[in-house]
């Protein structure tokens, strides 16, 4: 369990991490979801006391992390795959690993033989690939069998076979009853590994949620409408107790209600529709609806003066 | 965790990467070549030598000569062991790992100081030897006074050497940064400083300076050093402990 704390971080004026609270359950997948620049890197390295929170705390097991006898045998974490020291030999930056926290040296080929670098053992780090140096990463946070495991943006630049390999793995670790605290930027990598969902943008916890009620509460199917008689339109909606919401281009987006009656309720009113069409707000519109007042850089494409909001939420309204 | 723990993971560290051995092999080499030339050099041309050169004639620092450029690859050795981490990206797998931070400092160091300490005892007396078969017979041996103070002190000399390097390591963290401190400041502004007449006073107290007095068997004529051999070294340690001391509250306060 990861217990998280009014966690701040300041750098000068800027804030990294703004007083976030939440837990990391065990037995479960929990995703960080968050634009990039939000603060997960931050948040993660506070988790493992490489950086000092401003205020705040954060506790592994009830324990800080700097107080932790062997810490690895409570917490395994792959942060960067990059940060190995190119010249040694993946057996033997895992035997450094194991040996400062006194961790036999027979488990090195044990997690080398888990993540499938058995054959390169011997070789020096800075030839591996993107893949190799992942899953030399992630060897290295298996080593002390640890209860928890946190991974940093762990499908990055990884061809589908390594993507496929890393989403296995963590709902297996998270099957055995670990927690697992897995980052992300994309939604769609969270909707197919995490069970849990923790959100944020610009260091503010946006969301901490069940992923099954994220998707009940921002996936929701709609129809879309369109017609020269608008008002007659909301009129006989009235009368059924509906109450759509008004997209952008002055159509109708009306939710709970199938297309066909829809079509029906206008066809009884005499209203002729230009567009009835069913939509589905995808999870991607909806994390993106979530943080765009928090991203830190937004792309403008198109004329400058269009908010965010407009192309990002074009069709989605929030649930009522 | 334990700092034993620390010790045998940092001396893995150590042993699997090239750098150790190249700077190493190359402090030894660069020392004992460079004073058995120096040293067969000066045989060959003691006849030239005045009255009062040769009343200070001391044929142990004359084995030594190779040192003040074999000591730069030590530097290089002291640096590397902990700039590494950082050149990197090491440093933040370590720290996880170890997140005692004065454990993790004394865990590294330790394991170094005593490789250096090995290399640098077994070169002091490779160029000592050397040096007298060059020297002939203006040479000295092992067994007159002072002599074999010196040929330790040249071993304990060359271990500070690569010890103060860590200490700079540790606070100025990347390797380019470290070495383009150290390399000019021994090799440059010490020399300089202890060479003008004007600031010969300051500069004997540098590191090396100070240091470097252990290895003198016979002072130059009107030496007025104000410390001896041993305190020399002395002056010498209490540099390297600033050096740490300075590295390990960098590192306290640091982010990873």
């Amino acid at each position: 369990m990861i217990e998280i704390e009014g966690l701040t971080k300041r750098y000068g004026e800027k804030v990294a991490v703004n007083n976030l609270t939440f837990t990391v359950r065990p037995g479960l997948v929990t995703g960080f979801l968050g634009p990039n620049g939000a603060g997960k890197s931050t948040t993660m390295r506070m988790i493992l006391g490489l950086d000092r929170p401003t205020t705040g705390d954060v506790r592994i097991d009830g324990t800080r992390y700097d107080r932790l006898e062997d810490p690895l045998t409570y917490i395994g974490a792959l942060l960067d795959a990059k940060a190995v020291h190119g010249g040694r030999s993946a057996y033997h930056h895992l035997l450094c690993l194991a040996q400062s926290n006194g961790i036999p040296a027979s488990r090195v080929g044990e997690v080398l033989d888990t993540v499938g670098l058995k054959a390169v053992a011997r070789r020096k780090a800075k030839n591996f690939s993107l893949g190799m140096g992942q899953r030399l990463g992630i060897a290295g946070a298996l080593l002390g069998d640890p209860r928890i495991l946190m991974f940093d943006e762990p499908v990055n630049g990884l061809d589908p076979e390594g993507i496929h390999w890393i989403r296995t793995l963590m709902q297996t670790l998270a099957a055995e009853g670990r927690t697992v605290f897995v980052s992300s930027h994309l939604m769609s990598e969270m909707a197919v590994t995490a069970e849990h969902l923790v959100v944020i943008g610009q260091g503010r916890l946006l969301a901490d949620t069940s992923m099954a009620d994220f998707i009940r509460r921002n996936s929701r199917s709609y129809v879309r409408v369109r017609t020269p008689q608008r008002e007659q339109l909301l009129d006989a909606l009235r009368t059924e107790g509906i109450t759509p919401a008004g997209a952008d281009d002055g159509a109708l987006e009306v939710d709970g209600v199938r297309p066909e009656h829809l079509g029906e309720l206008a066809a009884r009113h005499g209203i002729v529709l230009h567009e009835l069409s069913p939509r589905q707000a995808s999870l991607e519109e909806a994390f993106m609806r979530l943080t765009a007042e928090s991203v830190e850089y937004h792309a403008h494409t198109g004329p400058a003066s269009s908010p965010p909001s407009g192309q990002w939420g074009a069709g989605w309204r929030k649930g009522s | 965790m334990t700092v034993v723990q620390v010790v045998r993971s940092e001396w893995t560290k150590i042993r699997s990467v090239a750098s150790t051995v190249w700077t190493l092999s190359l402090a030894v080499v660069v020392t004992v070549a460079l004073g058995m030339l120096i040293s067969a050099l000066t045989d060959r041309e003691f006849g030239r030598l005045g009255p009062a050169d040769r009343l200070s004639f001391d044929p142990t620092l004359i084995s030594f000569a190779g040192m003040s450029l074999g000591q730069l690859a030590m530097i290089v050795f002291g640096v590397l062991v902990v700039s590494n981490e950082y050149s990197t990206g090491m440093i933040r797998t370590s720290l996880a790992a170890v997140p005692r931070r004065g454990t993790f400092l004394l865990g590294k160091i330790a394991p170094a100081t005593a490789l250096a300490l090995l290399v640098s005892l077994a070169t002091a007396f490779a160029a000592f030897f050397l040096g007298q078969a060059m020297l002939d017979e203006h040479g000295t041996s092992i067994g007159e006074p002072g002599v074999l103070r010196a040929v330790i002190g040249g071993g304990l000399y060359m271990t500070l050497i690569a010890v103060f390097s860590m200490g700079v390591a540790a606070m100025l963290r990347f390797p380019m940064l470290s070495l383009g401190t150290l390399m000019p400041f021994f090799f440059l502004i010490s020399g300089v400083l202890g060479n003008v007449p004007a600031t010969e006073k300051v500069g004997r107290f540098l590191p090396d300076q100070a240091g470097r007095r252990i290895m003198q068997v016979v002072p130059p004529a009107g030496d007025d050093t104000p410390y001896g051999p041993w305190g020399g070294l002395g002056i010498m340690a209490l540099w390297v402990l600033a050096a740490l001391v300075g590295g390990y509250v960098l590192l306290r306060r640091r982010d990873a």
